[in-house]
Formats: structure tokens, sequence, C-alpha cells
């Protein structure tokens, strides 16, 4: 069991308002999620253990990959929502930082679930670090009831495709599945374009061995210049863009959804070309 | 006929009398305490009754005996209450079978030669399986995967497919299947009641799934709003939330004795084949995985809540003898 003593819970919990800034102890307050009389939400969030735990990812966001986020007010402040962003950097820190910098450096902060694969919760201690921190197995129907009580979901169309491409491919946007916009179209909710420009930097994949990832079931054994899963400290800039509403039905052709899902593409393509042109210096 | 059927107080329609199968069991003297005040009770088990209340008919015989058409030649049953479904882990596997599977067949097929309108099975929510990619809310219509991993529970997915065929094959017939979550109490004895009744439980090291618990009590008054006039249909019932396994124990005053997933099946096993432990190792995936299921249609469709909160449900483990 993941659980924190309550000393060093103190002692996390501390860190991450000092690294936070002022104002980030009233802002957290703003938070107000069910929390029944054990401390945890019918999915098992937890949102104290969260601000705890959180410590040494705001470590990285802050003094680490430096994030600079932009346009964080334009992920609308409640109601259902679907965060749509590239995906890069061969491990996750790219959704790491981007609930960091929501629940840190947004006023009102939003708790926002990423989705994670069938097999997270068969990993000791990651499943119930995950179960505390929002996180939620990607079903259908996690995805509908969650949009429905009105919850932020954070998606990586491109999947693994974008986490694992080669340092060469950086930047290129994987085609995007048309999963989430059948979601989004059935629970009615915008989605809120977000790039990354930064993580592909993190962990610069110069070879894919494919025959040993196939020996040991990984999607890809990327070899970088670090030891996984130890990343190089890229400067990362987060930006989000206007949400976008889509009229429609799930049941759509999907030559139909398939023109919806590439505006998206396009939104996202836009906000990674305004992060690579702003950007001054990758690593210093 | 000897005996004449007795006179049955109604109340808003309850059927009398019902009949409830597996009434000598802990679960079913505290539906018997419960139900006997508003409704004509008869029992059937192949036990004797013991404390149960005086004014309650019990016919001592195995529901696979022809015998038992006896009681519904007697009684006019109205309503059946089947309860008679037996869990042993212990018992062996064609026996177990052949008294659930056939037992209800013919419970069930009794029913309908003899005019009951309205049947009650009690299945579990565990139907549904503790598994890793399980969604955090099962709704009725989420497939019954708990024979997967283990067999064992084949009999009782069987059973509650069989009383849905039975719903649907018979329409003149209201029948109500409850998937109740994990019952506790002070007088049932069940996996999860013996679990939660160890000082020190064994866990699975860095597993806290989110877990449901009713009260006992709460499920006989499910069971009870189940004989409700006009409700049909398969059912979650929910007690008062999910709450983390880790909170329960602490809850409970239990100091749990973590063991790495990788040692912890092998060890179960060994101790479950010496009869050091009554908890087969299958039985580690309900403390490992997720079988949280929504409970939203019973409230619903019968304005069911539960009477017990949480942690008076949680802590209603403690009211009961030592292990």
């Amino acid at each position: 069991m993941a659980g924190l003593t309550d000393a060093l819970r103190e002692r996390l919990r501390a860190w991450t308002l000092e690294l936070g800034g002022p104002g980030t102890r009233t802002r957290l307050e703003k938070l107000t999620p069910p929390r029944n009389e054990y401390g945890v939400d019918p999915y098992g969030l937890d949102v104290e253990y969260v601000v705890a735990a959180i410590a040494p990812l705001l470590w990285l966001y802050k003094r680490y990959f430096r994030v600079q986020l932009h346009g964080a007010d334009r992920v609308p402040n409640d109601g259902g929502v679907l965060i749509v962003s590239n995906h890069s950097g061969q491990l996750p820190f790219d959704a790491a930082m981007i609930e960091v910098g929501l629940l840190i450096e947004k006023d009102p902060p939003r708790v926002v679930r990423a989705l994670v694969e069938r097999w997270v919760p068969t990993l000791p201690f990651v499943s119930t670090f995950m179960a505390r921190c929002g996180q939620i197995v990607g079903t259908p129907e996690n995805c509908r009831r969650l949009l429905a009580a009105g919850e932020s979901l954070l998606v990586f169309p491109e999947g693994v495709r974008g986490l694992n491409k080669p340092f060469r491919e950086r930047y290129r946007l994987q085609t995007f599945g048309l999963g989430f916009m059948r979601l989004a179209l059935e629970a009615g909710v915008p989605v809120v374009p977000c790039a990354v420009v930064g993580a592909e930097e993190q962990a610069p994949a110069l070879l894919d061995l494919k025959p040993l990832a196939r020996l040991f079931g990984f999607p890809a054994f990327p070899i970088t210049p670090t030891i996984l899963p130890l990343p190089l400290p890229a400067r990362y800039h987060i930006r989000f863009g206007e949400p976008m509403r889509f009229a429609g039905s799930a049941d759509d052709e999907d030559a139909e959804l398939e023109r919806k899902v590439r505006e998206v593409e396009g939104a996202v393509r836009a906000l990674i070309e305004r992060g690579l042109s702003e950007r001054r210096s990758i690593y210093l | 006929m000897s005996d004449a059927p007795r006179e049955a107080p109604t109340s808003g329609g309850m059927p009398a009398p019902v009949l409830v199968t597996g009434i000598a069991g802990n679960l079913g003297r505290a539906l018997a305490k419960l139900l006997h005040g508003e409704t004509a009770v008869v029992g059937v088990d192949r036990r004797p009754f013991a404390r149960g209340p005086k004014d309650i008919p019990h016919h001592q015989v195995d529901i696979r005996k022809a015998k038992v058409e006896e009681v519904f030649r007697q009684h006019r049953i109205a309503a059946l209450i089947h309860l008679g479904i037996m869990h042993d882990p212990r018992m062996p596997r064609s026996e177990a079978h052949s008294f659930n599977v056939i037992g209800t067949h013919k419970i069930l097929e009794l029913c309908v030669r003899h005019g009951v309108k309205k049947v009650v099975v009690l299945s579990s929510a565990n139907v549904y399986g503790p598994r890793p990619d399980n969604s955090n809310f099962l709704p009725e219509e989420a497939p019954l995967m708990a024979a997967e991993r283990f067999s064992e529970m084949r009999d009782l997915i069987e059973l509650d497919m069989y009383a849905q065929s039975f719903m649907w094959k018979h329409p003149e017939i209201e029948t109500v299947i409850l998937r109740p979550v994990n019952i506790v109490g002070p007088t049932v004895r069940n996996a999860p009641s013996n679990f939660l009744r160890l000082a020190r439980p064994l866990t699975v090291l860095g597993f806290d799934p989110m877990v449901q618990l009713i009260h006992e009590e709460d499920v006989c008054r499910a069971l009870v709003l189940a004989l409700r006039t006009g409700l049909r249909g398969v059912f979650n019932v929910t007690g008062p939330g999910e709450v983390p396994l880790s909170s329960i124990l602490r809850e409970l005053g239990r100091r749990p004795v973590p063991v790495p997933h990788m040692l912890v099946r092998p060890l179960v096993r060994r101790a479950f084949e010496a009869r050091l432990t009554s908890f087969p190792p299958e039985e580690l995936d309900h403390i490992q995985y997720l079988c949280v299921v929504d409970g939203s249609r019973f409230a619903r469709e019968a304005g069911w809540s539960p009477a017990h909160g949480l942690r008076e449900t949680i802590r209603s483990v403690l009211g009961s003898p030592a292990v």
C-alpha cells in the first residue's frame, strides 16, 4: 500500500506549498471534490494525498523542466472537458507536467485525470498511486461516467506511437485515433487542444531496438543518452488553445469524425509550432 | 392437507406467504426476523432452523428432493426468496454444483407449476469478478467474468444466468435478481467477513483497491424491498459507498501483513491445500483489483438506500464472535 505516514505527508505538503509559491494554499483550498469520511472520492482520489505526493513532480516542474504554462485559463473552470495533447519523450512526464500545471498554476485549480493503460492496476504501488491521484483506467464506461459528472480528462490520441517515436521524428504529430472525438460528441463536452514542447528532447531516442522490445513485451526499446527513467532537463513549454465545441453524433461515419479529428490535430499542431518558434533554448 | 395456510398480515401489497430457502443460515435467520413481522414466512433448508422466530413453519428438506413440492402444496406459496446457495470453497465441486444449480432449477420450476407470482434470487456483485481492467463502476450489463480466474465462481454465474433466462421465459412471474456487494455484519460468516475478522490479515504489498461493503441487515431490507409489486429485473445492490481496503483495515484496528505479489499466491495456495486457511488463493484478487458496482438502478427503480452508514457498516464486523 502506498501509504504515506502522517509526518512524511506533512513534510511533502509543506514542500509543495513552498515550491508553488505564495497563493498556492489559497488556490488549493478551492478544490472541493466529493470526499467521504475516509478522505476519498468514489474513484479513490484523495486530494490531501495529491497535494503531498506531487511535491517531487512539482520540483521537476519548477526546477528541472522549468515549465512555462500558457493559456491555463482557457481550460474551463468546471464542467466536463477533454484535454487533448501531443505525446512525447519516451516516459509520460508530459502528462504529469500538464496535470501539475493545472493544479498549481491555474486559478481555480482543476484535478485532471489522465487515462492509464489497462495493465497499470497490476503494478504494485503504481496502481495505488495512480488511483489516489485520480488517474483511471481508460475504459469507455469510466470516461463516459466521469465526463457526465463534469470531470476533466487528459487524453493523448497519438498513444504510445507519440511517446516512443525516434528523435528524428520529433514534433511530427502521429495520426490521432478517433476514440476521443466519439467520447466528446457523446458526452457533449468541449475539447481543449494542448501542446507540450520540450518533452521530445528529454530522452532523445537515437535507436529503437525492436527485437529487444519484443523480448520484453514493451512497445519499444529506445536507447537514449541518459539511463531511463532519468530524463534530461529540457525546458517545457505547455500551451492550451481555445476550447473547441463539436456538433454531431458519436455514431456518425468515420469520415465525418475524421474531419473533426483533423481540426483538433490542426489546432494542436499550431500550438506546437507556436511553442517551437517562441522557444529560445532547449536545455538551458 | 392438515394445516390451512396462515392468515397473512397484508401491508402495502406484500405477498403472503413467502418461502425462504436457505433460511437456516445466518443471512436467512436475519431475513426471517425482519420479514416475519411484515408477512407470513415459510422456511426450507436441509439444516434445522435453530433460534428462529417461532411462528415460521420450517421444512427440513433438500430442495433437490421431490418432497419439497409438498411445501408448495401445503402453504400456497405466493413468493420465493431463494438464498439457498452454497459458497463453501471446501465443499466438493460436484456436490456444490448439484446443490446450487440443480436445486435452483427445481425450486424455480416448482414456482411455475404452483403459480408463484414473485421470485427473488440472491446472487452477488462478485459475479463480475475483480479484474485489473474493470471499470470503476460496473453496471448490470457488464459481463460476468468471475469464473475466468476462479472456476469455483462458475456455479454462481450459472445460477445468475439461469435466473435471468427464467425471468425472460416467464414474464408472468416477477423475477428479481439481486447482486449485493460484499455482505458483512455481526452474524454472517463469508469470505469477506472472515477476512476482516482476522487480527493480522494478509494483504498484497502495494495494492489498495476500493471496496464496497453492505450490512447484512441492509441486504435483508433489500430482499424485502424486492418483494414489492411491480419490481422485476437484475439489480446491483450497493451499501453506503466505496472505501480503500486500507481504510477498512485501519478502522477495524487490524495490523495487515503485506506480502509481495509474487510470493503471496503460492503462499496462500500452500496454506489452503494444507488446510491452514479457508481462503483459496483466487480470493486474493479481491484485495488487489477492483470489483466495484453501480447501484443506481436499484436506487432509482425501487427507491433503495442503505440504512447503515459507512463507518457503521465497516464496524459491524466487530460485533461478532472471535475467529
